[in-house]
């Protein structure tokens, strides 16, 4: 069954969603896509190029607006909701880890990481000091992004999404700019730490092989749900 | 290959209008505040050298007596001996309410007078007209009140000067009331042989100074200080445009890096793109330029008729108020706005030359900057600064003036970015919020971006602050000195001696006191200056306005034992009272003359020496002076009814009465226009700095995105963001008027106490004026939230697919 919808104390669920974008050959990105999550569950988002996955994946994280169908996040229906209601979700429930880490410049290591938690009026830092060393960041917490490696800095971001503790968090190719042993790395980690906090995960990936290691699989083409595992 | 090449060169301009014409508006204000100021300062020496020319062309020796006139007898007495003398008479009248200056000369005998021909073509009849030019015509016309106006043979040429009135010498001594008397006697090329050893002149009139003068020097010297304070305030502009230039270029080059590298891929050579490159900024050079003469025209035309206004009344300069355009200035024009161009550009055509064009592309790295070269630029600062002081500390004279100035200002740029970090960086350290907290260190991470902007900012603030305490104090103080020096209700002068007397007599019981104000002039190290004679009263010795000088300064003065003179003289020639135990300084008057300096006293507007002597004095040294001046003194309240009395009392009328208030409207009016055009420039060097402000904000929104889009991202609304982005331009151009502060206060203190010395030869007395202070930061914070007020209202409607596209993975 490529996908699944109407479950109980689903934590996101997308109903029939349609997503374009303007433009002179305007077509639908997302056409009429449906698919739930539930609390802990880990999701694999698999497709080619362009298939929509990473639009469906920022319209799960309230980042855009969608044309029509229907999407509840965390019991909030994210249609006609307003940007403050849409910057609430997202500095409470969802946390996003990017391909290109997007870390703040500006801030070190060790703010970076407190910065969502602290954004979210949630910080922790028992748990942040935990995260720190689990991620294997200790001795970085000084630095500034820019010195970092693509891998530590793939850690900081991930470190930065859990330490809100969020319900759920959206991975847009987290390993794609990591060379593989990087990537495997920061995938474990960020798959450990995932089980030990109960977070939901929704991973993007063009990867077969990253997408064996979560719970279900969803494939996208042309923006319809063409296949998957659950 | 070329044409293809540009056109992929300018099709970068296509797709960044908004960046076009910042680059274009830059050096488009650059230009033309440049060269509205060179054409204002062209204007005026053209006019000076054009009085010069058509008032006897090249200058011939002189005689001159030390008391100012040389008596016919003397004159006479030459001609016998042989001498070949033109005689010349010289001296103001006041027409109405109008002063002009007379010079009369024998027409028969002057080496050369183009001035002496009338506009119309009419036939010449030099010893029966006067010549003067039309608008000092229509002056004259309106007194007409005044019949020695209307008598006046008057004939229009444009060759004379304006406020001047040229003619026969007959007929100058009429107007002048100066019958047989003559100011100096030129000297002819032609000469009997033999006659210098024959009959010396040093023998046949020993009391004359020989002398050669340099009337367009005079002139040029007198007014250099005011145009160098323009070519300054020129300059500032210039540089404070040429900021935008720098910042808009420098982005412009960095995010056509990769087309460039595309370019080179594709089989076009680094020269050939260097100087593809060099040809387009050479282009967009002369267009901007050209719509920056355009600008420059209308704002030299809009302040021409103050500075001339100024000119004239401050220093008796011949300067036209209208605008003649002229080639050089035009040329001039675009060749700085070439050469600015190109200067403001030199680092971004290095930097393309020099780096490997294979670097991965760096929109980011543009203006990246550690603090390695904050700490090179503060020091490079220092250096500047350091090297203006010396230059004060060596050598004498206005140009190490402004080289003090030049040093502080720009070495004061050079440091901002460096403080302003430090300054960031205590405000983090000092802050717990994260969004706080995040503001602070983005603020930082933004300031090489913004720092050619707020460079600009803080000179331009400075300089407001410099300048318009400079003005504040030079008013206030200009106020005070006026209501000492004008300490006698009402002055009236007469149109001769015979009147003076009857005046006298008219007065006598309806004043408390007649003061006589008789002057003669001396000539002290190659300067003409006046002496002048004054009895013992208390309104001098109550009121006047004494920077230094014994207790009894005044006894010595009516005792004859002692000479004051102006604080101009005093600081040119070093001349100053002895301490107590010491000898005064000796003021050599001529002639034998030899005076103490018992004291000094401030005398602002003034460009020449001034010496003041007892009445007695000065008739014993230079024989008997015009007595055709008065102060009087009497109660307050009966001013206004004796002013009417004094009009309707005499026939013919008085040559002038003026009551006290209206002397001083008329003294603070020349004071105000003298400031108006360096008050529209200092406004104009604000407005520019607030556009670099905003432009640099505008092409930074750009590299803007990728930074707040995690923010947004982890919670933050867009308005909420844009609201940050105003608080973040209005928090750095703050710190920098805050430090702007300081820098003002040290450029005001070197403006008073080392540029006016220098330039005018008084200084000034310091004042702050906190509430200027106040009101210029709130200026400036308005204008750097009107500057961000546009890229955050871009930012608050941003769809929110701008701002994914900073997450997409195939960028």
């Amino acid at each position: 069954m490529a996908a699944q919808y109407g479950a109980i104390n689903m934590l996101l669920e997308i109903r029939d969603v349609i997503k374009s974008f303007e433009g002179p050959h305007a077509r639908p990105v997302l056409n009429g896509v449906s698919l739930t999550l539930e609390p802990g569950q880990t999701l694999a988002l698999t497709g080619e190029s362009g298939s929509g996955k990473s639009t469906l994946l920022q319209l799960a994280g309230a980042l855009d607006d969608f044309d029509a169908g229907e999407i509840t996040l965390d019991g909030t229906p994210l249609m006609g909701l307003d940007d403050k209601g849409r910057a609430d979700l997202r500095r409470r429930v969802v946390a996003l880890v990017f391909q290109q880490f997007n870390l703040i410049p500006s801030l070190d290591v060790a703010h970076n990481l407190a910065f969502h938690a602290r954004l979210g009026g949630v910080e922790d830092r028992s748990w942040l000091a935990h995260l720190t060393e689990r991620l294997g960041l200790s001795d970085l917490v000084t630095r500034f992004p820019e010195q970092l490696s693509g891998g530590q800095q793939q850690r900081v971001a991930i470190g930065r999404a859990l330490g809100l503790r969020p319900k759920l968090l959206l991975a847009d190719e987290p390993t794609g700019n990591l060379d593989q042993i990087a990537g495997d790395a920061v995938l474990d980690l960020m798959l450990e730490l995932v089980a030990d906090t109960g977070t939901a995960l929704l991973l993007v990936t063009h990867s077969p092989r990253i997408a064996a290691r979560l719970g279900a699989r969803v494939h996208l083409r042309d923006g319809r749900i063409d296949g998957g595992e659950m | 290959m070329i044409a293809t090449a540009l056109s992929a060169l300018m099709s970068h301009w296509r797709r960044h209008p908004l960046q076009l014409t910042t680059l274009l508006a830059g050096l488009a204000l650059a230009t033309g505040l440049w060269s509205a100021v060179q054409a204002i300062n062209a204007e005026a020496r053209a006019s000076y050298n054009e009085a010069a020319l058509q008032l006897g062309g090249v200058p011939l020796p002189e005689l001159r007596a030390a008391n100012g006139t040389i008596a016919l007898e003397t004159y006479v007495a030459l001609r016998r001996a042989g001498w070949q003398l033109s005689p010349v008479l010289e001296g103001r009248v006041q027409l109405g309410n109008t002063w002009v200056s007379v010079m009369g000369v024998d027409p028969l005998s002057h080496p050369g007078l183009p001035a002496m021909r009338p506009t119309d073509g009419a036939p010449l009849t030099t010893f029966t007209q006067m010549f003067a030019h039309r608008d000092t015509i229509a002056d004259i016309g309106t007194q007409a009140q005044d019949t020695r106006a209307q008598e006046l043979p008057l004939t229009s040429s444009t060759q004379v000067p304006l406020g001047m009135v040229l003619g026969d010498i007959a007929l100058a001594e009429r107007l002048l009331d100066q019958p047989g008397r003559i100011s100096r006697l030129l000297i002819l090329p032609q000469q009997p042989l033999g006659l210098k050893t024959r009959q010396p002149l040093s023998v046949l009139a020993p009391d004359l100074i020989r002398s050669i003068p340099d009337r367009g020097a005079d002139t040029a010297r007198l007014t250099d200080s005011f145009h160098l304070n323009l070519t300054a305030f020129g300059l500032l502009a210039f540089a404070v445009g040429l900021f935008i230039v720098h910042g808009t270029v420098g982005l412009a080059f960095e995010q056509r890096r990769p087309m460039l590298r595309t370019l080179r891929a594709l089989g076009v050579p680094l020269r050939s793109l260097s100087l593809l490159l060099l040809g387009e900024l050479i282009l967009l050079a002369i267009v901007a330029g050209g719509i920056g003469l355009i600008l420059g025209y209308l704002v030299a035309s809009a302040l021409i008729g103050d500075v001339a206004a100024t000119l004239r009344g401050l220093y008796g300069a011949p300067v036209e108020g209208s605008l003649t355009l002229r080639p050089i200035w035009f040329v001039s024009g675009l060749g700085m706005a070439v050469a600015g161009a190109l200067l403001a550009s030199a680092q971004a055509l290095w930097r393309l030359h020099s780096m490997p064009l294979l670097a991965a592309p760096g929109v980011l790295a543009w203006g990246q900057h550690s603090a390695r070269s904050d700490r090179g630029m503060a020091l490079a600062g220092l250096g500047l600064m350091g090297a203006g002081g010396l230059a004060v500390l060596i050598f004498d004279g206005l140009v190490p003036g402004f080289a003090l100035l030049g040093g502080l200002m720009l070495g004061a740029a050079l440091m901002l970015p460096g403080a302003l970090g430090l300054a960031l960086r205590f405000g983090q350290s000092r802050t717990r919020g994260p969004l706080a907290y995040w503001l602070w260190g983005d603020m930082r991470a933004g300031l090489p971006g913004l720092s050619l902007a707020l460079m600009a900012l803080l000179l331009a603030l400075a300089t407001n602050v410099g300048v318009s305490t400079m003005v504040s104090s030079f008013r206030l103080t200009f106020t005070g000195w006026l209501d000492q020096r004008l300490s006698a209700q009402i002055y009236v002068s007469t149109i001769n001696d015979a009147q003076g007397d009857e005046l006298r007599a008219f007065l006598a019981g309806r004043v408390d006191a007649i003061l006589p104000i008789r002057y003669g002039e001396v000539r002290i190290d190659g300067q003409d200056m006046r002496v002048y004679g004054i009895v013992d009263h208390a309104s001098y010795r109550d009121n006047w306005p004494l920077l230094d000088g014994a207790p009894d300064v005044w006894d010595q003065v009516a005792k004859g034992k002692g000479a004051l003179i102006n604080e101009l003289l005093a600081r040119r020639n070093d001349l100053w009272p002895g301490e107590p135990g010491e000898n005064d300084a000796q003021l050599q008057l001529g002639g034998g003359w030899v005076m103490p300096v018992v004291g000094v006293y401030s005398d602002y507007g003034n460009p020449a020496g001034q010496i003041i002597v007892s009445l007695d004095s000065l008739l014993a040294h230079a024989g008997p002076l015009p007595n055709r001046q008065f102060g009087l003194q009497l109660d307050p309240a009966d001013t206004h009814a004796l002013v009417r009395d004094l009009n309707g009392a005499f026939d013919p009328p008085l040559a002038g009465v003026l009551d006290q208030s209206s002397l001083k409207a008329h003294s603070l009016e020349i004071f105000d226009k003298t400031f108006v055009v360096t008050g529209a420039l200092n406004v104009l060097t604000l407005g520019v700095a607030g556009f670099a402000i905003l432009t640099s904000l505008l092409t930074l929104w750009s590299m803007r995105l990728p930074q707040l889009a995690p923010v947004w991202a982890l919670g933050l609304t867009r308005a909420r963001l844009a609201r940050l982005e105003v608080v973040r331009s209005v928090a750095l151009a703050g710190m920098t008027a805050l430090l702007a502060l300081p820098l003002g206060l040290v450029l005001a203190w070197v403006l008073l106490a080392v540029i006016n010395v220098e330039a005018f030869g008084w200084r000034l007395p310091m004042y702050l004026f906190p509430w200027d202070w106040l009101v210029l930061l709130g200026l400036t914070l308005v204008a750097a939230a009107a500057a961000a007020a546009l890229p955050a209202r871009r930012l608050a409607n941003a769809p929110p697919a701008e701002l994914l596209r900073v997450f997409a993975n195939e960028r």
